[in-house]
């Protein structure tokens, strides 16, 4: 019964699962075209790529893609007609250039800053460890534990626990 | 101290870069056509389809050009501001019928009136491929040498033909 009901929770899954359905009459060009639709963003959907999208655009964009490479185009040159007319955003990979370069180097900056600002806590911190210094009261204490016994050790701190009681 | 206002600062402009991301459409993307000559075309008229209409007729005037369908919910949101704006006859609006039946454009424009100079039909949504155009209604001001100067893209409202296209007309059509 659990393992029902949970195959019973997956089968939903199964009709989005479904890639987006068009006319293929050459195998070949279709694998190409649908490649290439994966670098591309539908821009009613945003997030999802041409390949992927039942939109009505996405379909016209896969169309066109189809047309273009009958024609003779390449790749790039669809690419490149796409972002003349809809812009960089189109790209899931936007080209590094003027105006991607902040979107492109935030990463390094932002590890850059990251960095510097580790660099100087953990410098302070190590000023901080050097500057405590121990006193001969301590020292002394110090060397005074370390040579008593495991055994001496317990006893007083027995002894002590009982004064406390 | 610092550690106190360091956290702070950062949450600060955090909250500004959130902030302003909230109140931004994700569905507006930069068109790069905006400051580029208007793609040429022929088309034929929604209402005569013997005729043909090219955006060189409009050389030395600032236009619209509307693009729209039947099939579009927020084009009839849209609908009475053009209305509107058509009385006041301070620019010329070209429809174009984007990826519609003839039929079915001709209907929307005699039942809710037409607000258009004339009507152009994209049955097959080249030239909109052509413009740009990925969600309808979409709205671009074309100047006097046939250049876009400013692409809206969603419905056009009350807010934004007062604060934004009608200024631009005006000043387009006075140089």
């Amino acid at each position: 019964m659990k393992y029902l009901l949970m195959l019973a929770l997956l089968l939903p899954t199964l009709s989005f699962a479904e890639v987006a359905k068009d006319i293929a009459d050459d195998p070949v060009m279709e694998r190409r075209m649908m490649l290439l639709a994966e670098k591309v963003r539908c821009l009613v959907c945003q997030s999802e790529p041409v390949s992927n999208s039942h939109s009505d655009w996405s379909k016209d964009v896969r169309q066109i893609m189809r047309d273009k490479m009958k024609a003779g185009a390449t790749d790039q040159e669809i690419l490149d007609l796409l972002v003349e007319r809809f812009g960089k955003s189109v790209l899931f990979d936007p080209p590094v250039d003027k105006e991607t370069m902040p979107l492109w180097s935030a990463p390094f900056i932002l590890l850059l800053l990251g960095g510097a600002g580790l660099y100087y806590q953990l410098k302070k911190r190590r000023g901080e460890v050097a500057e405590a210094e121990l006193s001969t009261q301590d020292e002394q204490r110090a060397a005074q534990l370390l040579n008593e016994s495991p055994a001496a050790l317990n006893e007083k701190t027995a002894a002590q626990k009982e004064t406390q009681a | 101290m610092m550690r106190f206002i360091l956290p702070f600062v950062i949450f600060l402009i955090l909250s500004v870069f959130l902030y302003k991301g909230l109140g931004r459409d994700t569905r507006e993307v930069p068109s790069p056509l905006v400051g580029r000559a208007a793609p040429a075309f022929v088309l034929p008229l929604l209402h005569e389809p013997g005729k043909v209409f090219s955006p060189k007729e409009m050389q030395g005037r600032v236009w619209l050009l509307n693009v729209w369908a039947s099939w579009c919910g927020a084009c009839k949101d849209e609908h009475p501001v053009l209305m509107a704006l058509s009385q006041q006859n301070v620019v010329p609006i070209v429809g174009l019928d984007y990826k519609d039946k003839a039929i079915d454009g001709e209907m929307t424009l005699k039942k809710a009136g037409d607000p258009y100079s004339l009507v152009i039909a994209d049955a097959d949504g080249k030239v909109g491929f052509d413009y740009g155009v990925y969600g309808v209604p979409e709205t671009y001001v074309i100047d006097k040498a046939g250049i876009i100067a400013y692409k809206l893209i969603g419905a056009v409202t009350a807010q934004n033909l007062r604060e934004k296209i009608l200024p631009l007309v005006a000043e387009l059509q006075a140089k």
